[in-house]
């Protein structure tokens, strides 16, 4: 990847924020801290690594994209928005009634949409199935999961975790956001959960660790999970919550509120300089 | 209908059916969380072991992984015992087939309390009011081998999620193979004047046997089979109660929810006439042969009768 290519998908990641942070002030309501650490893997799977047609959002060919930890919805929301999936001004729109933009995402509203999530711990199964159905029709479709790691305390995780190793889902890859936190508190005090390479080394996967903010390594790594064969590969990518606005950063309390309107001016402002 | 004496588990039928299906439609794939043995789903393992996903005991993540499947355009029957598939995978089968409207098929198997020796843990008696109660789900409870096998094709032209729930004891064979099952449609297998039975699953015999027992006392009872318990035939519900002023409902299921809740929810706004309903009262099951079962919880030809004569009774009242 060259160092304008790094360059523009660090500013789509930064474009990605704002809509975040923008259609959560609007909706005054929803979750920034955990939308805000996935903007940069977003940004590289569907502007330099996903194969995919916001003019033929069904093409049966494409690549697929599930987010399990489906109260990232903004942050899927703003990237099919910078892909042109839908028209940026309806960001506004998020959870309002009538929207299509549902406070977890919908599959039967919103193109580009692969499945429904918010009830946590289902996406990976899902997006397993969609693994298969691509082996079974021998499509090309690689499918693209993010998972969190407040998520993973749910056991269909680790079900679903058995299942794409069993069936040698080599056209599957996940990405753990691990930022450290989920509402109640550090992932740590809640559940214990250490080195979760390990854990999934010992199920079989072939397992990643990047720093989840640099561009260059996701690509590295989806790279890397294309050339694995046999297995599916599962991404430990370390990131802050709250990511790119310093007062969300690492603060638990981040999780599941919108900004005050100075407060969102004080991220655009952040956010804005860095584009500059 | 046939005279023929003949006894064949709807799950038996299941497992054939989809075999069937499988040869005529690509599409179809199977899952199973290793009760394929039990719900017969192994045989269409053996035919088609590439259409053919095994889960392990892993009910939750079956269901999710139907709905990638259905959502990548794969017509997918997730099947397991009827306490798993609708309990164990509730969420599961509500967030992805019911709210996704995905093109999913449950295939629930040892529905009811003819599971027997198992117990009340495995006897799934909430599983119809469970997924009755899903926006966009159709519910199928067919009665013999010969409406399981249509029900089967029948939801694979059907666009969306459906619940088939099929029993693990072999059932008399009521209708030959001519049988045409229609989603939604209640089929009448016995003409009356007097009162209705409404039927599904493998209470469609003990009905037969109440309306023979009320022809004994002169009492001439309908009997009408709704394998379909969602969506409801209201119509001919209506027709029940216009034409016959009383009705009985039979349910291998607890009264709360099911067949007997959905045909008081028709006759209550439609056309209000006196209902009793026959099924578990709210209670778990147990251990026990089927047949122990059916008496110990009123369930027998005997009870849908007395049950009859008790609706008759209020009629006016």
């Amino acid at each position: 990847m060259t160092k304008e290519e790094t360059r523009e998908l660090q500013r789509i990641a930064q474009h990605i924020r704002l809509g975040i942070v923008k259609s959560i002030a609007a909706a005054g309501s929803g979750h920034p801290g955990g939308s805000l650490s996935v903007a940069d893997i977003m940004a590289t799977l569907y502007f330099k690594v996903m194969r995919i047609d916001s003019k033929n959002p069904k093409w049966p060919d494409r690549d697929r994209f599930v987010m399990s930890k489906g109260h990232a919805a903004p942050a899927l929301y703003a990237t099919l928005a910078e892909a042109g999936f839908i028209p940026k001004e309806e960001l506004l729109t998020l959870r309002q009634f009538n929207s299509r933009l549902q406070g977890h995402p919908s599959m039967r509203h919103v193109p580009g949409v692969e499945m429904s999530t918010g009830s946590l711990g289902q996406g990976l199964s899902a997006a397993n199935g969609m693994a298969i159905a691509a082996k079974l029709d021998k499509r090309p479709t690689r499918v693209y999961v993010i998972i969190g790691d407040g998520e993973v305390q749910e056991g269909q995780i680790w079900e679903a975790s058995m299942t794409s190793v069993h069936q040698k889902l080599d056209n599957l890859m996940v990405f753990l956001d691990h930022n450290g936190l989920q509402i109640d508190g550090k992932i740590v005090d809640v559940k214990s959960f250490t080195d979760p390479a390990a854990r999934w080394r010992a199920f079989g996967w072939h397992v990643l660790e990047i720093d989840g903010h640099d561009v260059q390594a996701i690509y590295s790594a989806c790279e890397e999970g294309k050339a694995t064969s046999g297995r599916p590969t599962l991404v430990v990518a370390h990131t802050v919550k709250g990511k790119g606005v310093p007062f969300m950063e690492n603060a638990v309390d981040w999780h599941g509120k919108a900004p005050s309107q100075e407060q969102e001016e004080e991220a655009i402002n952040h956010i804005k300089r860095s584009l500059a | 209908m046939t005279d023929t004496p003949r006894k064949i588990a709807t799950r038996d039928a299941y497992g054939k059916a989809l075999v069937r299906l499988g040869e005529v439609n690509p599409d179809v794939v199977v899952l199973d969380a290793d009760l394929s043995k039990s719900t017969r789903t192994h045989w269409f393992a053996e035919k088609f072991p590439e259409r053919f996903f095994q889960m392990g005991v892993a009910e939750a993540d079956m269901m999710g992984t139907a709905a990638g499947l259905a959502a990548s355009g794969k017509i997918p029957f997730a099947s397991s015992f009827a306490i798993f598939a609708s309990g164990r995978a509730y969420d599961q089968v509500r967030q992805t087939a019911g709210y996704g409207k995905l093109n999913m098929k449950i295939g629930a198997s040892h529905g009811g309390i003819t599971v027997g020796e198992d117990g009340a843990s495995h006897q799934s008696i909430e599983d119809v009011a469970l997924m009755r109660v899903i926006p966009g789900m159709t519910v199928i409870v067919p009665a013999d081998a010969a409406e399981t096998e249509q029900a089967v094709f029948a939801a694979a032209r059907h666009e969306g999620p459906v619940y088939i729930r099929t029993g693990r004891s072999a059932v008399p064979v009521l209708f030959d193979d001519g049988y045409e099952f229609e989603i939604g449609k209640a089929v009448p297998i016995r003409d009356g004047k007097d009162v209705t039975i409404i039927a599904c699953g493998v209470m469609i015999s003990a009905s037969l046997e109440a309306a023979e027992i009320l022809s004994e006392r002169g009492v001439l009872a309908r009997v009408l089979n709704m394998a379909t318990i969602k969506p409801i035939d209201a119509d001919a519900v209506v027709a029940a109660a216009k034409e016959t002023g009383a009705i009985v409902t039979a349910e291998e299921h607890s009264i709360i929810g099911g067949l007997g809740s959905a045909v008081c929810e028709v006759t209550s706004e439609l056309c209000p006439v006196p209902v009793e309903r026959i099924g578990i009262r709210d209670v778990f099951g147990q251990s026990g042969k089927p047949d122990e079962l059916m008496k110990a919880y009123c369930m027998t030809g005997e009870d849908i009768a007395q049950a009859a004569l008790r609706a008759i009774e209020r009629i006016g009242t």
